[in-house]
């Protein structure tokens, strides 16, 4: 996946990409990106070293299940911060709308929502991420107007958010922590019955499946429309077969991680099935905010490539006066960008409050720090206008493996943020190498 | 109607040498424009214009205000006073789109260029191609990108990578593209060869001559005569945001030329504007 600014495929005319020899070669058929390739690459080495130095516990499917929920709320706010990055801005309070949008959902729910729509009501879920959607949206429009048009660099006017929405937190509810009433809203955040189970896994499994197939066919066709070089048949089989087995691995894995035995039989009994002799085998499947953890980043994918926002989005990142004089409307588009990062911060609420099933004050704190750290490990270039959502995406996967691996080795807070701190040096620095390399 | 245009006409058609017709009215005419930053007056009431398949050169030092007054043609700064005419008409700019609406096009002296995306995008950089769902038709816009670097500088081959990654010339080409895509009428060129070398300049020279037969009126600013003498049907000099004066290439020298960039001292084959060095 590799955005306008990291495609380097130098096309012919000629009907197929002429591969030439040896890795460079390979590389350039299949369009694989290079910094997304040694990103996935870290995070084997990563995964396979904690498992090592774990004992065996770290790549378990319930440990690879957690991470994968634990990812969830700063992935979901990490894709948004490449588009702010990329636009030569940064967010600094996304941990604050997390904190005060998550508050604001619980009060909205417990006070407002539930009692009007009825406590059972179906209802009361969307409801809530209407509001939360709509505060999340109200913030970020607001900072991104005192951004855009009163000209207050973002830095600053962000670093401010980080106070004031924190302080807002506390004050929507006095410090309070408000727990949800509503259980549809808790499937959000995941846990046992937030899982869709192994046959629905299976189903998205095939849907996703066929969605790789069906975008590579296209891909094709639109290179045949124009004329344009294609890829070679191999290298498409390779790509395609790469990305159904990582479908399919990830699906068995999510699928082996089994409800635990008391679990399980509150299970069968609520959907009255017999409890056989050899006890249950219930799977979780695909947790629910991993599933809108992935929406997101497809989505996010899709308005970064496919949309005119987006173009302009990396074009202000890459000249802003250049963006100007063709005629963008750099400060509407630079607004845009903030009022998306409330909305995700916004989502980002909802998986973590309904993954405690309550608002606390302290909810968030810390996030931005680990989002801008993911968008940054993933490639984003703080200079602007380059990174991936994908890259984020990974990023994010990568922080939170290192965090819970760190976890499962009993290693001391202390020592964690030391390392975390660490890393994200090194990883940026690595990638200043990359960059000059491929300059 | 400003004294520059009218002296022109008074030559009459029959005088012309130049093989530009200036019977109809200016393609673009800018009357009296005056623009002041913080209390400097950038662009005194400055006057110019242009006809079909004509290039002008306006000349004059760094600050001279010769990028100012073409930044109010294109849009990017709003004049204090004055009106701008094209083909006879009233025109109303405001802002580069709006420019961009009356077929006049930029090429700025720094290219004005997205680095980090591709040649097809910095083509349609604002007005790209869409398919029918209302996304991005990379493709189409691939394929249009192709047609006219193939017309401008068929050697080139790197479509895929960000212009950063280019060369001079083929920056420059990428930006004269983009400006003649879509059917510019009125071309404005800001030191359009000053980072090129020897044959990338030919090639800029050619495709000067190329537009002035699609009856493309160019306007050429530079500070370095050389550069756009041997190109030009007239030159205009502004000194201290005013015009010094104007002339058709034929009937000076470039020395003369040079004494009206340095001293504003107009020669007896130039018409004197208000800028001009009184004796």
């Amino acid at each position: 996946m590799s955005e306008a600014t990291s495609n380097t495929t130098p096309a012919r005319s000629s009907p197929t990409i002429g591969a030439g020899g040896g890795f460079k070669g390979f590389m350039r058929a299949t369009e694989i990106d290079t910094r997304m390739l040694g990103m996935i690459g870290a995070l084997l080495v990563i995964w396979v070293g904690f498992h090592i130095l774990s004992g065996g516990t770290f790549l378990t499917p319930r440990n690879l299940w957690n991470l994968s929920v634990q990812t969830a709320s700063v992935g979901v706010m990490a894709t948004g911060m490449v588009l702010v990055i990329v636009t030569r801005n940064i967010d600094l309070s996304v941990g604050s709308i997390l904190g005060v949008t998550g508050m604001v959902m619980a009060v909205a729910q417990t006070q407002y929502i539930s009692p009007f729509l009825g406590y059972d009501s179906g209802l009361v879920w969307i409801a809530t991420l209407a509001v939360g959607l709509i505060c999340g949206l109200v913030i970020g429009g607001l900072q991104g107007f005192v951004i855009a048009y009163l000209g207050v660099p973002a830095f600053i006017v962000t670093l401010g958010g980080l106070l004031v929405w924190r302080g807002a937190a506390w004050w929507v509810a006095s410090g309070r922590t408000i727990p949800l009433t509503d259980d549809n809203f808790k499937l959000l955040g995941g846990g046992s019955d937030g899982s869709i189970g192994a046959t629905w896994s299976w189903i998205l499994a095939a849907v996703a499946i066929v969605l790789i197939l069906v975008g590579a066919l296209n891909a094709r066709r639109q290179r045949k429309r124009f004329n344009f070089a294609q890829k070679p048949l191999w290298a498409e089989g390779f790509t395609i077969g790469i990305s159904v087995l990582a479908v399919i691995a990830a699906t068995i894995i999510v699928n082996s991680y089994l409800l635990p035995g008391p679990l399980a039989r509150r299970y069968a009994e609520a959907n009255g099935l017999a409890v056989p002799d050899g006890g249950l085998e219930i799977s979780f499947g695909y947790a629910i905010p991993v599933l809108l953890f992935i929406g997101v980043g497809i989505v996010m994918t899709f308005i970064a490539r496919r949309t005119r926002f987006g173009r302009y989005v990396f074009a202000i990142g890459g000249n802003p006066e250049a963006a100007e004089l063709a005629g963008i409307n750099t400060k509407r588009v630079t607004m845009m960008v903030f009022m998306l990062m409330g909305m995700l911060a916004a989502i980002a609420a909802a998986i973590s409050t309904a993954r405690l099933s309550s608002a606390t004050n302290a909810q968030g704190t810390l996030d931005e720090l680990y989002t801008i750290a993911a968008a940054v490990i993933g490639g984003t270039s703080l200079a602007g206008g380059a990174g991936t959502i994908a890259g984020a995406m990974l990023g994010a996967l990568v922080m939170q493996s290192l965090q819970s691996g760190m976890v499962l080795l009993g290693m001391d807070t202390p020592l964690q943020n030391i390392v975390v701190g660490a890393v994200l040096v090194v990883a940026v620095w690595l990638d200043t190498i990359y960059r000059r390399r491929a300059a | 109607m400003s004294t520059t245009m009218e002296t022109i006409k008074d030559h009459g058609p029959g005088h012309h040498h130049d093989h530009v017709d200036r019977s109809g009215p200016p393609l673009v005419a800018m009357e009296d424009i005056s623009i002041a930053f913080g209390g400097i007056h950038a662009v005194d009431h400055a006057s110019l214009d242009l006809y079909p398949g004509e290039v002008v050169a306006l000349l004059g030092h760094n600050g001279a205000g010769k990028s100012t007054l073409i930044k109010i043609l294109s849009g990017a700064y709003k004049r204090d006073s004055g009106e701008i005419y094209v083909r006879g008409d009233k025109a109303s700019i405001s802002n580069p789109r709006d420019a961009k609406a009356y077929g006049i096009e930029t090429i700025y002296q720094t290219l004005a260029l997205a680095d980090n995306v591709d040649a097809a995008a910095n083509l349609f950089l604002g007005r790209e191609i869409m398919t029918p769902w209302g996304t991005l038709d990379d493709g189409a816009m691939e394929a249009e990108a192709r047609k006219v670097m193939g017309r401008l500088n068929p050697n080139f081959r790197r479509f895929k990578e960000p212009v950063k990654a280019l060369s001079g010339g083929q920056r420059q080409s990428v930006a004269i593209a983009r400006a003649i895509l879509f059917n510019a009428k009125i071309l404005i060129m800001d030191e359009p060869t000053a980072a090129l070398g020897p044959q990338e300049t030919a090639q800029v020279a050619d495709l000067i001559k190329e537009l002035k037969k699609e009856e493309i009126g160019i306007f050429l600013i530079s500070h370095d005569i050389h550069d756009v003498f041997d190109l030009s049907d007239r030159v205009v000099v502004m000194k201290n945001g005013q015009v010094v004066g104007s002339a058709r290439t034929e009937d000076v020298t470039k020395d003369e030329v040079l004494g009206m960039i340095i001293l504003g001292k107009c020669p007896p084959g130039a018409t004197p504007g208000p800028g001009a060095m009184k004796d």
